[in-house]
């Protein structure tokens, strides 16, 4: 076990590096200028100035600063926000989103996992068409349109949560219950899946020729197996519901960190995009490795096979 | 749960009897099921129905009425100005305006003197409603159809294109290149979608905006698609690439090669013809997914422009209107309403195809 956790290690750390490398190419190689903003064009020699007070006159000194200082969690300033360090920015809105991201995800899994569940051992009837056309609409509709509807029917007509904005705990579930709604979806029809084909399985119906309740047979034994296609999903999940989402953070007015990965994009901010990219890496990482431990703790063989 | 029943599900169980049941081959078996059936035919019918009414919608999606039609509710009689569906070399008697845009006194206009084609089409024309520009949704809505579908299709071909050569060429290959090839998808994987996408745009727009020489308006479009597909080409080429190292360890493969087949003769013959089911399942399950990135887009105000409908943008713009005031529910219902439909039939024709192409494989079903 410790093997697999130190081998999983090492390897995020290079793809970490290979990540920062990649996006460091892209970004210099865009076209446009983070330090032309809007309809002023600065003179020359003042954007010779400020590229060379960022490191940006020479790739390579601005490629090992940028990297020795994420080293040491410094990321730097930002071109467009003026006041404000990328630190700053991480400190003030990571928070926030790994609040709503965290949970969504427990919404989703103790919602997805249970309608996943019971669809497939009432396969066919009421509530498996009606848990359908629930995943349907959840990985169909778009967030805005979803967290939009949420919003009138909740804060505008039952006026039972704030319209928007960030602050109180009153302000936590409705963005949490949008962000969660596609993989509430997905983890329900993944779920499902799993479950069909262990229900069929010859362990289940071993378990339950040995006089196994159905009860202990559905939620101990076939569940342990159909969960893990769901696992392995929430690693990737994780990372991304707790990065934010820039269209769950602007219907309900959230100070995320989601806004910053489109806005940095748009606004061409060198040194924002590849803190926000290191972000999200070294999340998704993290994720991952998580999964893979628990994976080899509910399913021994794997860890004996690295 | 005490004394609840389930059927054990066996290959024989799933999905009814359809009129079509001619389950030896691929595609009778996607056929089979009567709901893959059914999104076909919705997929067909909205096909057919904007394909049709493309010479009204044409003229017709970003004609304004300001006067009278900003933000009609649908209604069953036409509420938009008869003129604008006279052919243009019939003149109508008209004054200019006082902004020299528009008829100042209405002509007398008579329906039955159109021919029926037009006289329905003039009806369809407030089904939907209108939007803040008193632009007929209807005739907004259909094209919009055309559009996104259009950007899916082509997304998906584009990460078709890239998934599959850059898997099959890994696979191929094989040895250490496989192995570099597939460690730089795992670190595409791990880059946020929405910054990938976004990055891909900018880095695109100012080649293939130079390429298009000033159609501003397809080469917006062309940049959506080839943004998306640049990006949704990674599971593509996992597959593609599991699916040639198994196909090239089979038997017949072998057989083929001890009769002294030639490697290009078994990747025309044996390859390429089994690759075709995984390849046509994954392009159709990309379309979806791209047409919802769209939108996305289209919320952040990147996606296409106006006054370009997609039915992403009218999603997008109809949120917006719905908004600022509670009340114009069309604006959001009939965009959304034809954007569900599609999405599930799309999902539902991508899951029959992978039933029928390959019926052991149940990953992530929906049915």
């Amino acid at each position: 076990m410790i093997r697999l956790i130190v081998r999983r290690l090492l390897l995020g750390v290079v793809t970490i590096g290979c990540i920062y490398a990649l996006t460091f190419v892209m970004v210099i190689s865009l076209p446009g200028n983070p330090f032309q903003q809007g309809l002023h064009n600065i003179p020359p020699e003042a954007e010779m100035a400020l590229r060379a007070r960022y490191n940006m006159d020479n790739n390579w000194l601005y490629f090992t600063e940028f990297l020795a200082g994420a080293v040491r969690l410094d990321f730097g300033p930002t071109f467009t926000y003026n006041d404000w360090t990328c630190n700053q920015i991480i400190a003030s809105a990571l928070p926030v989103s790994l609040l709503i991201g965290l949970l969504a995800i427990l919404i989703a899994v103790m919602v997805g996992v249970p309608i996943g569940v019971l669809s497939a051992v009432k396969r066919g009837s009421w509530f498996d068409v009606t848990s359908l056309t629930f995943v349907l609409l959840g990985i169909s509709l778009p967030t805005f349109v979803t967290g939009s509807a949420m919003l009138i029917v909740c804060s505008v007509c039952l006026r039972i949560a704030p319209v928007g904005g960030w602050g109180t705990l009153a302000h936590l579930p409705l963005p949490a219950l949008a962000l969660s709604l596609p993989f509430v979806a997905y983890i329900a029809r993944l779920t499902r899946t799993g479950m069909l084909d262990a229900l069929g399985s010859d362990f289940v119906r071993t378990a339950l020729a040995k006089g196994a309740s159905r009860r202990t047979v559905v939620w101990r034994h076939a569940l342990k197996v159909a969960f893990l296609p769901v696992l392995s999903f929430l690693g990737p999940a994780s990372a991304q519901a707790m990065t934010g989402s820039f269209v769950v953070e602007k219907v309900f007015g959230v100070p995320g960190i989601g806004q910053h990965f489109v806005n940095a994009a748009l606004n061409r901010d060198a040194g924002l995009i590849m803190s926000t990219v290191l972000v999200f890496s070294t999340l998704l990482v993290a994720f991952n490795l998580v999964v893979d431990v628990l994976y080899a703790w509910i399913d021994p063989r794997i860890s004996e096979a690295v | 749960m005490g004394n609840a029943e389930w059927r054990i599900p066996n290959s024989e169980s799933g999905g009814r009897r359809s009129l079509f049941a001619v389950r030896s081959t691929p595609w009778g078996r996607f056929l089979h099921t009567r709901i893959t059936l059914v999104s076909v035919l919705l997929l067909v019918v909205f096909l057919v129905t904007s394909v049709i009414t493309l010479p009204f919608s044409l003229r017709w999606y970003n004609v304004q009425e300001l006067d009278t039609a900003v933000r009609h509710p649908p209604a069953v009689s036409p509420v938009v100005h008869l003129e604008h569906f006279v052919p243009r070399d019939v003149s109508l008697p008209a004054s200019a305006g006082p902004h020299g845009l528009k008829p100042a006194a209405r002509p007398s206009g008579n329906e039955n003197t159109l021919k029926p084609a037009t006289r329905i089409a003039h009806r369809a024309s407030s089904w939907f409603g209108h939007d803040d520009l008193g632009r007929c949704l209807f005739y907004r809505v259909l094209p919009g159809f055309l559009v996104s579908l259009a950007i899916g299709l082509m997304a998906a071909t584009v990460a078709v294109v890239i998934g599959a050569t850059f898997g099959a060429v890994a696979a191929l290959i094989g040895g250490r290149i496989d192995l570099l090839m597939m460690r730089i998808v795992d670190v595409i994987y791990g880059l946020p979608y929405i910054l990938m996408v976004i990055l891909l745009k900018i880095a695109l727009t100012r080649p293939l905006t130079a390429l298009f020489a000033g159609h501003t308006k397809y080469a917006d479009i062309v940049i959506l698609f080839v943004a998306i597909g640049g990006v949704s080409w990674l599971t593509m080429a996992r597959v593609i690439r599991g699916q040639v190292l198994s196909l090239r360890s089979q038997p017949f493969v072998e057989a083929a090669r001890a009769a002294g087949a030639g490697p290009f003769y078994i990747l025309r013959r044996h390859v390429l013809p089994n690759l075709i089911g995984p390849i046509v399942t994954y392009a159709t399950l990309v379309i979806p997914l791209a047409i919802l990135q769209e939108s996305f887009l289209s919320f952040l105000g990147i996606g296409v422009q106006q006054p370009t409908p997609s039915l992403g943008r009218l999603a997008a713009d109809g949120v917006e209107a719905v908004n600022t005031f509670v009340g114009y529910w069309w604006l959001i219902t009939f965009p959304c309403a034809i954007l569900v439909l599609t999405l599930i039939a799309l999902n539902f024709i991508g899951d029959g195809l992978r039933d029928a192409f390959d019926p052991k494989s149940s990953a992530a079903t929906l049915v």
